[in-house]
């Protein structure tokens, strides 16, 4: 079969495919051109992608050096943003994106753990992947949906209900007054917990059900609850959800389209909740096109290297911990 | 003291074999390493050609590993080795090794057909992804090689269904041909049936029988009665030593090393 | 004794008690987590279906005042911009993917997947005053072109990403077989290895795809908007999205209905550029694994 398989004219193929093979010796080449393009061509890709976060900082950087130079330090400070006066205080900004997003998380991250829990120890398996799929389905919606949303449904609603019911309950608290108008620090927060509740309880979901179960099978086998054999598997996964809530955080903050459009862009500072306000997102969405003189465009690119600085360091931070986390259960 | 015993009793074939016999591939001196760990210890030892070598051992004894250096498969895993080996008289340093495995070709454990193409493209990988483009010429050669392992008649009405479809057996099948596609000299076989049923087996032993006629064959296995079914010769190794190496039939009547019998014999390993 | 045991008793049912409170707790959180979205896509296709019809696909917007026209030119923009996204971002984050996988053994690996983490984060406002400074500046005037370099840069982490993880899934034994084939390496790697992973790239390439479509707010000052009717890369161009961002904010009843109604057609939209993904990249044979 063999000399068939040469005979039949097929010689010219194997020749080919084993030329000078085996005649001499040396015939092994220094460089192997094609893995050796494969692997510089790859390369290069790979050398884009991270260059691309150099780029980034670099570029705003020096698209907002007119700002940086006129203002210094005292941009973060300053709490005047006033496009006529051409001052640009970055203060109402940073303290909008900050109370919205902190208080996002406040809402989400109790009702996340509460989802990663009942995914990860109770759902019963019919009813946990379906569930699991809503909950990425809500990390998918667009922004500007949710936007659409927030304006139409959640703005009047918060408007007539639940703003006059605080208001007259809890009233008395300096968070809860002012003028009703539904556009406000308020409706931001409730519209992004709902954008970062899927992000926290999917990532902690993950985390809950890497932890290695002999512990607590240990503590069920010895009588323990259900829940206290949870707590179990919430102290061992604390770093991880941590980092969950901090990537949570990151999307929150740099969050744009939702929130611009509730929030209701004023660059004031307000205890109540119910004050309109700016997060420095929303304030470039708006503003940008708008913007006409040099140093406001400075300004507001300036903002924005200010909030990926920020997203940068947060999502550094979390990624961190989610890496730790993983690496010490990859030991076990 | 075992240690001592051990190297000094490593047997030469060519002391016991009455046959001439080609040498093809010859191995001198050969360490293998994993890391710091080491693998193989000192192998020397001359394959004849066209017969069927068995390698036999208890596990992580470093028979795989053995057959990975033939074809420099052990470095793709990040492994190195120190010695010499020749193939057909040629140190195969000096040989480019994707020529050198177009040579000196593979069948693994687990069969492992590529999922995502069919039988036919299955078969001819080898030759596509090596430039030859000839539809034709293509399927003459699965053809061809397709009867070669008995799989023709079972597969020649569904060549374009995926390789996944079939049997474990028939897979497995399907993997040599697509060995032989690439016309190799020597293949290297490593425990091509540990994971079939005995029918498959079988046929997959029956096969090698056939292929004898063509090729040098070089099998691992752990199965100490399909070594001594399949193979004309056949080396025993121990904790990456090569204990001893000589035909099948006298070392499964009268080995010399006492090792050797003891695992034979069943009572290690 | 008999006190004690007693107190235990009281304890125990106690402790069941609470273990039962709040592991239902946390069942009436994960339905609380689902509430959103269900008023969000009743919501959506309640308030859109009115104005969804053929029109909408076809027909370019109205001036003011006059009702009914469609979108066409922003359905169009924004499958022009995702292209343009796709066509800059798909090969760079592909092709790092597989240098990831296949030479991602060293310190810079190491620090580029870091890198692409952190990328992922940034949020994509802040991507598109980069797409600004870059396209726009040096061209001058807004384009379809700094939109779909926005859409890129965010679509590379995942694409990246995607393809590292899919080819480390790919088990060992393939490439083996490939190499023990002769087949040199980076052929093995390519035309074995990839299409093995391929299945699950394409998924995280029609998941960085749709995401794209999704986006609003690197395209307000990159690609920002156009009544008319434009294919030219070099134009600004009209997308849904900034479509549903200024017919929302309008004080017009009827642009309103229309931004609902944008809003339920790129629901369908990436949900059909999901389902046609899935039926081009399905491909004919199953993976045995």
């Amino acid at each position: 079969m063999k000399e068939l398989l040469v005979e039949k004219s097929y010689s010219s193929v194997y020749d080919k495919l084993k030329r000078n093979s085996l005649k001499q010796a040396n015939n092994i080449r220094k460089i192997n051109w094609g893995d050796f393009i494969y692997e510089k061509l790859t390369l290069f890709f790979a050398i884009i992608v991270f260059l691309l976060v150099v780029v980034m900082g670099y570029e705003m950087y020096v698209n907002s050096k007119l700002s940086i130079d006129k203002f210094g330090w005292k941009f973060l400070s300053e709490k005047t943003w006033d496009p006529v006066t051409e001052i640009y205080g970055a203060l109402p900004s940073i303290v909008g994106t900050l109370v919205s997003s902190f208080l996002a998380l406040l809402i989400a991250f109790p009702l996340s753990i509460g989802v990663a829990i009942y995914l990860s120890e109770l759902a019963p398996s019919w009813l946990e992947k379906p569930l699991s799929f809503l909950v990425e389905l809500l990390a998918g919606i667009p922004s500007i949906v949710y936007g659409l949303w927030g304006i139409f449904v959640l703005v009047p609603w918060l408007r007539t209900e639940v703003q006059p019911f605080l208001y007259e309950h809890l009233g008395f608290l300096p968070f809860f007054r002012g003028p009703m108008y539904g556009f406000s620090i308020l409706a931001a927060s409730l519209i992004l917990s709902v954008m970062v509740l899927p992000i926290i309880s999917s990532i902690s979901r993950d985390i809950m059900r890497s932890v290695p179960s002999v512990q607590k099978e240990a503590a069920l086998a010895l009588g323990a609850t259900k829940w206290e054999a949870t707590k179990i598997v919430l102290a061992n996964s604390k770093t991880g959800i941590l980092g969950a809530t901090m990537l949570g955080l990151g999307r929150a903050i740099g969050e744009t389209m939702a929130v611009t459009m509730v929030i209701g862009n004023r660059p004031i500072i307000s205890l109540s909740l119910f004050d309109p306000g700016y997060t420095m997102a929303s304030i470039i969405a708006n503003e940008f096109t708008e913007a006409t003189s040099e140093l406001y465009i400075s300004a507001l690119i300036e903002l924005a290297l200010i909030l990926f600085i920020i997203t940068i360091v947060i999502n550094a931070a979390a990624r961190f911990l989610v890496w730790s986390l993983e690496r010490k259960w990859k030991k076990i | 003291m075992i240690e001592q015993d051990l190297i000094s009793k490593v047997v030469s074939l060519e002391d016991y074999s009455q046959k001439k016999f080609d040498t093809i591939i010859k191995v001198e001196n050969l360490f293998a390493y994993f890391g710091e760990l080491k693998a193989l210890d000192n192998i020397s030892l001359s394959i004849p050609k066209n017969s069927v070598t068995a390698i036999i051992g208890p596990s992580g004894c470093g028979k795989s590993t053995f057959l990975r250096c033939l074809n420099k498969m052990h470095q793709e895993i990040g492994g190195t080795t120190e010695g010499k080996i020749y193939y057909n008289g040629i140190d195969i340093e000096n040989i480019d090794p994707v020529i050198l495995r177009r040579n000196i070709g593979m069948v693994f454990q687990k069969p492992n057909p590529f999922p995502t193409m069919s039988i036919i493209n299955n078969v001819v990988a080898g030759l596509k992804y090596n430039g030859v483009r000839d539809k034709k010429l293509l399927n003459e050669i699965a053809e061809i090689c397709l009867k070669k392992v008995g799989l023709w008649e079972e597969v020649k009405d569904n060549l374009n269904r995926s390789g996944a479809s079939l049997s474990g057996g028939q897979q497995q099948r399907l993997c040599i041909a697509r060995t032989l596609t690439v016309n190799p000299e020597v293949i290297l076989m490593d425990e091509p049936t540990s994971a079939l049923d005995p029918i498959a087996t079988t046929k997959i032993e029956d096969l090698i029988y056939e292929l004898k006629k063509d090729y040098t064959i070089i099998i691992v296995t752990h199965n100490m009665q399909q070594a001594a079914r399949v193979s004309d010769y056949t080396a025993f190794f121990y904790m990456g030593r090569l204990i001893e190496f000589s035909d099948t039939k006298k070392i499964f009547t009268n080995p010399s090393n006492k090792q050797t019998e003891e695992y034979i014999s069943g009572r290690f390993g | 004794m008999e006190e004690n045991i007693k107190k235990y008793k009281r304890k125990l049912i106690f402790r069941k008690l609470k273990s039962f409170f709040i592991m239902n707790l946390s069942f009436i959180s994960a339905l609380i987590a689902i509430v959103p979205l269900a008023f969000i896509f009743y919501y959506t296709v309640s308030k859109g279906i009115s104005h969804l019809n053929i029109d909408f696909f076809i027909a370019m917007p109205k001036p003011v005042g006059e009702s009914g026209g469609g979108m066409a030119n922003a359905i169009v923009g924004t499958l022009i911009l995702v292209g343009l996204g796709g066509l800059i971002g798909l090969p760079i984050g592909i092709m790092a993917g597989i240098y990831l996988a296949e030479f991602g053994n060293n310190k810079f690996a190491f620090l580029l997947r870091f890198m692409t983490d952190v990328l992922s984060g940034v949020p994509s406002i802040v991507v598109g005053v980069v797409a600004y400074t870059l396209v726009v500046i040096p061209m001058k005037h807004f384009s379809a072109l700094a939109g779909g370099v926005a859409l890129a840069i965010l679509m590379i982490p995942t694409v990246t990403r995607t393809t590292e993880e899919m080819i480390r899934l790919v088990p060992h034994s393939y490439r083996e077989a490939g190499l023990g084939l002769g087949i040199p390496k980076w052929k093995t790697s390519f035309f074995i290895v990839l299409r093995t992973a391929w299945k699950g790239i394409a998924t995280g390439i029609l998941l960085a795809l749709s995401r794209a479509a999704g986006e609003t707010a690197p395209l307000l000052f990159t690609a920002l908007g156009n009544r008319f009717w434009s294919t030219d890369i070099f134009q600004p161009i009209a997308s849904l999205t900034v479509y549903i961002y200024d017919y929302a904010r309008a004080p017009f009843e009827d642009w309103n209905q229309q931004a609902w109604t944008a809003a339920l057609v790129l629901i369908l939209f990436i949900s059909l550029f999901s389902i046609a993904f899935r039926i081009i990249t399905k491909s004919k044979y199953k993976t045995n694994q």
